[in-house]
């Protein structure tokens, strides 16, 4: 089998189950509770803080660990919404968010907040520009997705963190659960006030990832108990689910350079293969694109019989994004992207690993071939 | 063209005289351990510099370094060029257009070592000046108030530019002015003043006093943390923790309640001496603030001090509590100080402690007791643990 869906999720490195594995036998203590056993649990999140401060360059204080990537997002952008709502009721994001930044958008609309979707280009990047036109009196938040989980388009956030700084009461909020480990972003310098990462995009567990909550930033909690994590996500801690984490987040970290130009290569072959075949139209940008993502449509063919054909060559990739296939809807970012709804409904997300070898991309071209033809015999 | 070495600046070593050479040598091997993962670099010593060639390594985390090793006034990050006069000018733009500098004013302070050099300062500023500002727009020379002032010192085998200076910690090198005992107890004060003793060239090794159960696990990793910060401006230390709960009790059950308070300091600095004496150290250093808590009057110091006449160093004696904060803060060891958690101080604390206590008293009530045995029992079972910066346990760890 060749696994090609990493962007919905990816395998947990085997020293970072062992970690969960031992961790959760050996340090089961509450880390809130006052006995010795409680202080080893607490021990241990404090040193997965600590290392994923330094792993990202920020303060052990900014770093508020969370149930996922969803929840991160929504924290930040409800968290802001609910505790800023004073200032204003305007929120800025794209349409081409992750469903868990545009549902929770949609949510707050209900409660008297307006959103503002920006247009993409046919590239699927939004413009300064309309981010400049864009801004209220009112507007209190400006939330971005950094990599485009459905092609792999990469938003201009250096311009706007820059442009944003001249609007220190406008908060900035990047989702970079598709770029973490991919594409490199500097939280500090680029003028970031909340960003999200989620564990098992980096060879982490489901379950686990980390919101950062720039020093002084105050946000309204989700969920409200006993205080934990600065008071902004009450639970007991996920102990072992962090520390795996911060354990995935190190080794990530720590290839990146070497994962970037090995998925770069496979990338570049894989579209260079898929080219040749003429029903295949290539739909991830050439320019400002992540080294992982290859969106492209297989002309008007039913995508989600093709990802059925495809595994039985042994090959698993997915139709657009994860959460949003099982609704058999075409996809939003390409729509977006004016790419039109023939396009948008024959879509297919390649998502690369580290785990991917260069040596694999003649077998995918090969079985992707084949089934384009079988499938073109078949439907027409 | 990059930065090539630092030139470091010694503060207070230069008026050392004869004893001069130690210091510098002690600064330097403070310095190469700091350094020590940095396997490219190479540090030469003078008589009044210290230069470190970088090689190539990171400037930057270097520099982030030199900062919190006591002994250095100051350093530059230095540009190497030939002693040619096209050559200087080259390299003194490169290392100005480094800086911040737009719509600053500048000057250029030549320093002629090699008195062969065909041009003398005058010269050497002139054609540096005009070269920097024929080639960056909008720039101004002040030479009386300039906020950039580039350097230049030529010397025979080279020339060295820097403009960019970033002050060090002054003091004296750790370990110059020998080894003190640290009364360490968890709280704001006690890291500040160990930091300060080795502002001024102690080493130190910090003494704990344990209690269990009345104090926990989680006190005593805040003292294991605080040691580990204290690590950054100094070698390794050893940290001894002493089990205290027996002589509390023996306190607590013995002498009158408004006394307990300075009993049980007596016998905490009765056992950091005889640890003290073990480790071979000559001093004993204490967090104490005049007047901030009731065995920190003038009499009750007087009282406690009684059992020993190894010099007490107390760097907080004179300062406020604010300014104590301060300093922890930016050492960054307030934010362990004050989790809250219960110390060998903070319990059994008498609701009303005398704050004029008499001698004669204290002793009084110790004599019914055979304190010296409890003490040497104390400094027998007392652990004795190492912290170094980078160390930590080992099985922990490799879950990370």
């Amino acid at each position: 089998m060749i696994y090609l869906d990493n962007s919905a999720t990816t395998k947990p490195y085997n020293e970072v189950l062992a970690s969960f594995v031992k961790v959760a036998e050996n340090y089961y203590g509450n880390p809130s509770s006052l006995h010795g056993v409680g202080a080893e649990a607490e021990k241990l999140l404090m040193q997965a803080r600590k290392q994923a401060a330094e792993l990202l360059d920020i303060l052990p204080q900014e770093v508020v660990f969370t149930g996922g990537g969803s929840e991160g997002n929504n924290l930040a952008i409800k968290g802001v919404a609910l505790k800023h709502k004073h200032r204003g009721n305007h929120i800025i994001t794209t349409s081409v968010e992750h469903p868990s930044v545009s549902e929770a958008c949609e949510q707050l609309k209900e409660h008297g907040f307006e959103i503002t979707y920006l247009p993409v280009n046919h590239d699927g990047m939004i413009e300064l520009e309309d981010v400049k036109n864009a801004i209220k009196d009112t507007t209190i938040l400006v939330s971005m997705i950094h990599v485009n989980n459905e092609i792999g388009a990469i938003q201009p956030i250096r311009l706007v963190g820059e442009f944003l700084k001249i609007y220190p009461k406008i908060l900035f909020h990047v989702d970079h659960v598709q770029g973490i480990g991919k594409v490199p972003l500097s939280f500090k310098d680029l003028g970031i006030d909340l960003c999200t990462i989620s564990a098992h995009k980096f060879n982490g567990l489901k379950g686990t990832g980390i919101l950062y909550v720039r020093s002084g930033i105050q946000l309204s909690p989700l969920i409200s108990g006993g205080e934990q994590e600065m008071q902004f996500r009450s639970g007991t801690e996920n102990v072992a689910g962090v520390v795996a984490m911060t354990k995935a987040l190190r080794i990530t970290l720590e290839n990146k350079e070497r994962t970037i130009e090995k998925l770069e290569a496979i990338k570049c072959a894989l579209i260079e293969g898929l080219l040749t075949n003429p029903v295949i139209s290539i739909n991830t940008p050439t320019l400002n694109s992540a080294p992982h993502i290859i969106n492209f449509s297989i002309g008007g063919l039913k995508a989600e019989v093709f990802v059925h054909l495809l595994e039985e060559y042994g090959i698993i990739v997915s139709t657009t994004s994860a959460c949003s296939s099982k609704k058999k809807m075409p996809s939003k970012t390409l729509l977006a992207m004016n790419k039109g709804e023939a396009l948008a409904n024959s879509a297919i997300r390649i998502s690369l690993s580290g785990d991917n070898q260069l040596e694999e991309v003649p077998s995918i071209v090969k079985s992707i071939n084949e089934a384009t033809e079988k499938l073109g015999r078949v439907m027409r | 063209m990059q930065y090539d070495r630092i030139l470091i600046r010694f503060g207070e070593i230069s008026t050392k005289g004869r004893n001069r050479k130690k210091f510098i040598e002690k600064l330097k091997r403070n310095i190469d351990f700091k350094l020590a993962d940095f396997k490219d670099i190479m540090i030469e010593t003078t008589r009044d510099r210290i230069y470190i060639v970088l090689n190539g390594e990171d400037s930057e985390e270097i520099s982030n370094r030199l900062q919190t090793i006591f002994g250095i006034h100051s350093f530059s990050l230095a540009v190497k060029t030939s002693s040619a006069i096209e050559e200087i000018k080259a390299a003194a733009l490169f290392a100005f257009k480094e800086l911040d500098y737009v719509g600053k004013t500048f000057k250029v302070t030549a320093k002629r070592v090699d008195k062969l050099f065909p041009f003398d300062t005058n010269e050497i500023n002139y054609q540096v000046g005009s070269h920097i500002l024929t080639n960056v727009a909008d720039l101004k020379v002040d030479v009386h108030h300039p906020m950039i002032n580039v350097r230049v010192e030529v010397r025979s085998d080279a020339t060295y530019i820097t403009c960019k200076d970033i002050y060090g910690p002054g003091g004296l090198p750790v370990g110059t002015s020998g080894k003190s005992m640290l009364m360490l107890s968890g709280g704001l004060d006690s890291p500040v003043a160990g930091y300060f003793a080795m502002k001024r060239g102690l080493e130190i090794e910090a003494v704990h006093f344990y209690s269990p159960p009345y104090t926990n696990e989680r006190s005593k990793q805040k003292v294991l943390d605080l040691t580990e910060v204290l690590t950054k401006f100094g070698p390794d230390i050893k940290l001894h923790i002493v089990p205290f709960t027996e002589i509390q009790e023996v306190i607590q059950k013995q002498v009158p309640e408004n006394y307990s308070l300075i009993s049980t300091r007596r016998m905490m600095l009765r056992i950091t001496d005889e640890i003290r004496k073990k480790q071979r150290a000559l001093a004993i250093t204490t967090g104490e603030s005049l007047g901030q808590v009731a065995s920190q009057t003038m009499e009750s110091m007087y009282a406690i001090n009684e059992v020993t006449n190894t010099p007490i160093i107390r760097p907080l004696i004179t300062m406020d509590k604010p300014e104590i904060i301060d300093v922890a803060k930016n050492i960054n060891t307030h934010d362990i100080s004050i989790r809250p958690f219960e110390d060998c101080c903070t319990i059994f604390s008498p609701a009303a402690p005398k704050t004029r206590p008499k001698r004669e008293k204290v002793e009084f009530y110790e004599s019914f007791v055979d304190f010296e045995a409890l003490i040497n029992k104390a400094v027998d079972q007392t652990e004795m643990i190492k912290i170094s910066q980078q160390k930590h346990n080992q099985e922990i760890d490799e879950l990370f």
